[in-house]
């Protein structure tokens, strides 16, 4: 048995894949932040006035908050003076309005990372909306949604194309003042995804956003905003890698969504940040705030997550159940490795009468990994008859990893039904044993039962995404045998 | 090489301790080509222990001996590769995998196998086309594929399961341990047909069993008694029914006499 323990020093180690730099010219505002900075990212943007006066509301908001310390996480101080709060491709001054007109190094790039992007949007018909930096650089299938009436483009196109889209949903669902991560974002967002289904449509395809982090100290703020319409419904994806860095990057997005009457809004995420090297160097810090707002009767928010990326993870994909038989759904897949630490999980926030909710959470903790799930479930007294199903489990793949489980649940409705089911477990000697005897190499047991654990989270991935999200595990765990 | 006189399984003067504690003490025993060999005994003898072993479990110390399957001294190889060289262990207590189905965990099993004997993967269609008659051998309802390994199964389901992973995995040794156990009659019958199908001159068979009803349904050649980590007395097929009507007393009686 002491084999095996010595056995896991050695196999967690592994390089990351996507440790690479694409050498691109940009465009890039020196370090620093004051209203000249914000006012000129949304100059560059040709923002309108509104959103320019947003920004600086929420900038001088920010000015006043301290950064939150809650979260059993741990890193050196953030310099935020030291970031460069815009970058975008020199040569994709204007976007290009097709894949012809992408800098060739971008597609490159994304080959280098298994995402042939003309290919990927052929063959699997999805559309995809890539940001790489800070600017939009190829967007596609725009027709066929525009025929559906489905909005699907950058944040900044939106801006300058549906304002009163923007201005009426922008901030609806995390205000400026939300905590201080968001409002940061709200001042200085570079870029984007905006969404748009309008009322009782069926979105034709599912909407996918690639994105990575690509200049070196430059924090990427991304903000996505999807709005489901009466009765339409909506599946989006996202992915990300990043590139090897030295230094700890900054990424705190902002994710709003809402859902009107009986709509749906699926949203999707396989994660792989940069987690740093085997000591823990130099990997992302992902400080993200996602929330979904049910705002009408019946709709239903789902968000399904595979985290396995970044040095620190800090993040909450949360649905707010205000409609009458609203539905809020969580699954979620985490896994720390090496030094990385995750601070994760989600709030379910019953108002409508009748709300239901689901939470099913899978921490996989190796190396010296700290993996926290945190949950809320709050029952407001006008919530009658909502219900709660939390199942949080927790693996463990060797002897220097941790899980931590802070579930809170308030209800203030007595007619609240909530349950809470929670394991802890190790990969079990009997069963790598098991598996090794019908023939299986170590690793590849490790896998198959890990896969076997995050089964329930991955069966609610589309299709495609799953294969990808079961290789991602295995490539983040290769070895981690406890 | 192997030729017609090397042995399938050799095992010489083995000695295995768990923590402080000396299970196998010094245990020879030899095993021909297509022989089947019954071992039986007391609680606590060892005889899951042996089988543990030869199947490469961690936790014990080899303090002494040495085990050759097929000419190859296996005690230094990793339990995937003594599976892949031919090994099967049906356990005693068959391990749940949640999340796993059967069908994933048996063609991961037969195809890692396949590959390091140097033969093609086999696709989905063609597993299937190979376990469709080995699972209705077994009475093993489709469904069962699609099932997570072991989980929420019957005690009987789950001793089928091995032999259904026996007949499709082929081994050259296969190690069954207290497969018997918690079987009723029919399913005990079934199990043991599934046994006696894959008894062939290429391939051995070491039956640890507490009791002599499945010897009544898979002949063995010869019956071993193990008792305080050796083996103590063999014989042939009547050993097993005098032990079944006397006990193990008066064999380690008998032992310490002599």
């Amino acid at each position: 048995m002491s084999t095996e323990q010595d056995d896991v020093a050695d196999l967690v180690q592994r390089k990351y894949q996507h440790g690479f730099v694409t050498d691109i010219d940009e465009d890039r505002v020196p370090p620093g932040l004051d209203e000249d900075v914000i006012r000129l990212i949304s100059a560059k943007k040709r923002e309108p006035e509104f959103l320019t006066e947003w920004r600086l509301k929420a900038y001088r908001h920010w000015l006043t908050m301290a950064e939150p310390t809650w979260a059993h996480v741990r890193y050196s101080p953030i310099d935020y003076q030291a970031i460069s709060y815009y970058a975008a491709p020199k040569s994709n001054a204007d976007a290009p309005q097709s894949l012809d007109e992408v800098d060739p190094k971008l597609l490159e790039t994304y080959d280098k990372l298994g995402i042939p992007l003309h290919e990927r949007a052929r063959l699997a018909g999805v559309a995809v909306d890539a940001v790489f930096d800070s600017v939009s650089v190829a967007t596609t299938f725009k027709e066929k949604l525009a025929e559906a009436g489905v909005i699907f483009c950058s944040f900044s196109e939106a801006a300058q194309n549906h304002p009163e889209l923007v201005q009426r949903y922008l901030g609806s669902v995390v205000p400026y003042r939300d905590n201080f991560f968001a409002a940061l974002n709200s001042a200085v967002f570079s870029d984007g995804s905006f969404v748009y289904v309008p009322p009782g449509v069926r979105c034709p395809m599912e909407l996918s956003t690639y994105f990575r982090i690509n200049a070196a100290n430059t924090g990427q703020f991304e903000r996505t905003l999807v709005v489901a319409d009466a009765g339409s419904h909506v599946s989006y994806l996202e992915g990300c890698t990043a590139p090897m860095r030295d230094e700890n990057q900054l990424h705190a997005a902002v994710v709003e969504l809402v859902a009107l009457e009986d709509a749906e809004i699926k949203y999707s995420t396989v994660q792989n940040w940069y987690p740093g090297d085997e000591e823990g160097r130099g990997g992302i810090y992902n400080f993200v705030t996602k929330r979904g707002d049910c705002r009408g009767a019946n709709s239903k928010i789902s968000w399904t997550q595979v985290e396995t990326g970044s040095a620190i993870t800090w993040k909450y994909p949360s649905c707010v159940l205000r409609g009458e038989n609203s539905v809020g759904e969580f699954y979620s897949v985490a896994v720390a490795n090496n030094y990385q630490q995750a601070d994760t999980g989600t709030k379910m926030i019953h108002i409508g009468r009748n709300s239901r909710s689901t939470i099913i959470s899978k921490g996989i903790s190796a190396g010296h990994a700290q993996n926290a799930y945190r949950g809320l479930v709050r029952i407001m007294p006008t919530a009658d008859d909502a219900r709660n199903y939390t199942q949080c489990d927790s693996l463990l793949l060797g002897s220097e990893c941790g899980a931590h489980t802070f579930p809170y649940i308030e209800s203030r409705n007595r007619s609240a039904r909530i349950e809470h089911e929670a394991t802890t477990s190790k990969i079990s000697e009997d069963q790598l044993f098991y598996c090794r005897q019908r023939g299986l190499a170590e690793e590849d047991a490790v896998n198959m039962i890990v896969n076997g654990f995050c089964r329930e989270v991955f069966k609610e991935l589309p299709m495609e995404f799953a294969v990808e999200a079961q290789n991602l595990l295995n490539v983040s765990l290769e070895g981690a045998v406890g | 090489m192997e030729t017609d006189r090397t042995p399938m399984l050799e095992i010489v003067d083995l000695h295995v301790r768990a923590g402080d504690r000396e299970i196998l003490n010094g245990l020879n025993l030899t095993i021909g080509a297509g022989e089947v060999h019954a071992i039986m005994g007391p609680n606590g003898s060892g005889k899951s222990t042996l089988a543990q072993v030869l199947a490469g479990r961690d936790g014990y110390d080899i303090t002494r001996g040495q085990v050759t399957f097929l000419g190859q001294d296996i005690l230094d190889l990793a339990p995937e590769e003594r599976a892949q060289a031919g090994i099967f262990l049906a356990f005693q207590y068959p391990i749940e995998i949640p999340g796993v189905n059967n069908a994933y965990l048996l063609k991961a099993a037969l195809n890692a196998q396949r590959k390091a004997r140097g033969e093609p993967e086999l696709d989905a269609f063609e597993f299937m086309r190979l376990i469709k008659d080995n699972m209705a051998q077994m009475q093993i309802h489709k469904d069962f594929l699609s099932r997570s390994v072991n989980t929420g199964f019957s005690g009987g389901e789950k001793k089928r399961n091995e032999i259904l992973q026996m007949l499709t995995l082929q081994p050259r040794l296969a190690l069954l341990d207290e497969t018997d156990s918690g079987l009723d009659v029919d399913a005990l019958k079934i199990v043991a047909n599934g046994i006696n199908s894959l008894r062939n001159p290429e391939r051995s068979m070491i039956l640890v069993t507490h009791y002599e009803r499945l010897l009544e349904l898979v002949e063995p050649d010869f019956v071993h008694v193990l008792a305080g980590g050796r083996i103590v007395k063999s014989g042939d097929r009547t050993l097993a029914r005098e032990l079944d009507e006397r006990g193990y007393d008066w064999v380690q009686q008998e032992v310490q006499s002599a």
